[in-house]
């Protein structure tokens, strides 16, 4: 007999419902929770830029652009690595403006990875690299980063994980759950090893400009770096425009001409509004970056040293906007004491499980929350930690 | 931003921030936060804990005028149109209805009187539906109703990783 439900594609179908996606639901539907569970600013997009986009709008500019995006945009979007992490592309042939980071991330996989190859992921990390390996044919190599290095990456830990049969790192940082960063020293340790390798970089850069102790470094600068890696860039973050969907790839030409063929096939373009858009916010978002960056900055002062103060055991994040303390200690698995903690105290984090298994023993809190928010779901946090 | 007004855009969003929470925010010694605090009371940049910030004691600059505009209204919105349109700018801080010999009153703000000048300029009197405005710089605050919005605060931010 003729069942529909057997015709759809195996490698899709196999793929896990992400586990966070049920708890989210569960959420949804509780009233009074204090969430800190979002991923994304809780600014909206600065008023000049939006205005910008407005102004698009008004003048008709509602056309597809070309399929790499408007040029005056990737001009931009080179001017602006340039100007604040020192990556030099050709706008003509090295950038393509995609639809999110995610898009980006989607063709650097899909144009790299060929049915059975390895991509290392290092983890806890973003939920999205693994299932879009094994959507590319690729095999999802989880490494899991340890807590003694607060989830850095180093050396050793790369140089075990490469194969014969590794395609492709996936390189996240700042960090998300962790909040990790590298510095220009670790990224040069790391960089030494994938000299040594056939392997390739995709280096999700989408927080670089949210860091707090130290400027980002692309590995894209490091020595040998360049001609290997597919750096991924976005707006979501640093602008406070999620919403928007834009973001974008930086890479050799040999390598931007591939993925800009799935990129013109699948997607055609960007959101044009949101390409007009955001030349304004590189031409003239500095400051709205910093306001923010200074915000988060005294939020995750606050919200580690609240955590600290309950004995909770959290590192120093040292960007993006989470936390991802140590709750292992309460006898509880991370689920166990997420899930107890929303029906208990109706405070919402996330299980750091939900970012691959090495996240067992720890939970994300995010802190693109007010400070009011943040206290209240410690107030909360407090209590709760007094019963276990 | 200099630590004052560092402090003061913390305190104007929420009274509540005590000396100790700004300190561990900012990371500097929780007496120097009280010290600056302290000042600020005493001179009377720091007016009342509801809280409200006279800016004039700090070393921003800033310059307020009410501006009247003659609008056309438009057919079953009236004037919600350009009011609510005038409303989305950041320098707008109040937008009434007005009966009398005008429609709109607003209160706009701005660091110098040529920014409110070039903005009414640019921006009001350019805009669609926009006849007529006339500018009144205030020269000297006596009372100020700090109007707060009806503005839905719910969180609308879809969950994401
Ligand atoms: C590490 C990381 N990369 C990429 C993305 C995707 O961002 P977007 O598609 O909005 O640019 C996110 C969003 O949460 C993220 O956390």
């Amino acid at each position: 007999m003729f069942d529909p439900t057997t015709r759809l594609n195996h490698t899709i179908t196999e793929i896990k419902p992400s586990g966070i996606r049920k708890f989210f639901d569960l959420l949804d539907e509780m009233k009074d929770v204090v969430a800190l569970t979002v991923g994304q600013p809780d600014f909206v997009t600065p008023w000049h830029i939006r205005d910008a986009g407005i102004r698009s709008l008004e003048e008709g500019r509602t056309y597809y652009t070309s399929n790499n995006g408007l040029l005056e945009f990737r001009k931009e979007i080179a001017n602006y690595q340039s100007r604040r992490f020192s990556l030099e592309y050709d706008p003509a042939k090295e950038i393509i403006v995609t639809v999110g980071g995610s898009e980006a991330i989607d063709l650097a996989l899909r144009a790299t990875v060929n049915p059975g190859d390895e991509v290392i992921v290092p983890e806890p990390c973003f939920v999205c690299y693994a299932p879009l390996v094994s959507m590319a044919g690729g095999i999802p190599v989880a490494l899991p980063l340890k807590w003694e290095n607060n989830f850095k990456l180093t050396p050793e830990e790369l140089r075990s994980a490469l194969t014969e049969k590794t395609k492709a790192i996936v390189l996240a940082f700042p960090n998300n759950p962790t909040g990790a960063c590298l510095t220009k020293e670790e990224l040069e340790g790391l960089a030494e090893v994938i000299r040594e390798s056939d392997a390739l970089v995709i280096s999700d850069e989408i927080y670089g400009e949210l860091t707090y102790d130290y400027t980002h470094t692309s590995i894209a600068s490091i020595e040998g770096m360049r001609e290997r890696t597919v750096v991924v860039g976005g707006f979501s973050k640093a602008y406070a425009m999620t919403g928007w969907r834009l973001g974008y790839t930086l890479a050799p030409d040999y390598f931007t001409k591939q993925m800009a063929k799935i990129h013109q096939y699948g997607i055609m373009c960007a959101p044009t509004t949101s390409q007009y858009t955001a030349i304004e916010a590189l031409k003239n978002g500095d400051e709205d970056i910093e306001m923010m960056k200074a915000e988060y900055h005294a939020r995750r002062n606050l919200i580690v040293s609240r955590l600290r103060a309950l004995g909770i055991d959290c590192f120093m994040p040292e960007g993006a906007f989470y936390v991802f303390p140590y709750i292992g200690k309460f006898g509880l698995s991370s689920e166990e004491f997420c899930e107890k903690l929303l029906y208990e105290k109706h405070v919402a984090i996330v299980p750091g499980t939900a970012f691959g298994e090495s996240g067992e023993g720890f939970a994300r809190l995010s802190y693109a929350y007010s400070v009011r928010h943040i206290e209240q779901a410690m107030d909360r946090l407090a209590e709760f930690v007094k019963t276990l | 931003m200099n630590i004052r007004n560092t402090i003061l855009s913390y305190m104007e969003k929420d009274s509540h921030l005590n000396a100790k929470t700004l300190a561990v925010m900012l990371n500097l010694p929780e007496e120097e936060i009280e010290k600056e605090i302290a000042a600020m009371e005493a001179d009377g940049t720091i007016l009342s804990y509801k809280t409200v910030v006279n800016w004039e004691k700090t070393d921003r600059r800033m310059v307020r005028a009410l501006i009247e505009l003659k609008t056309i209204p438009q057919r079953d919105k009236g004037f919600d149109t350009v009011a609510e349109r005038i409303s989305t700018y950041p320098q707008v801080k109040s937008v009434f209805l007005m009966s009398g010999g005008f429609d709109l009153a607003l209160f706009v703000e701005g660091e110098t009187m040529r920014d409110v000048a070039l903005f009414v300029a640019e921006k009001l009197a350019t805009m669609e539906g926009v006849t007529a405005t006339a500018t009144h710089f205030v020269l000297q605050t006596y009372k100020d109703n700090d109007v707060v919005y009806e503005q839905d605060t719910t969180d609308k931010r879809g969950n994401s990783w």
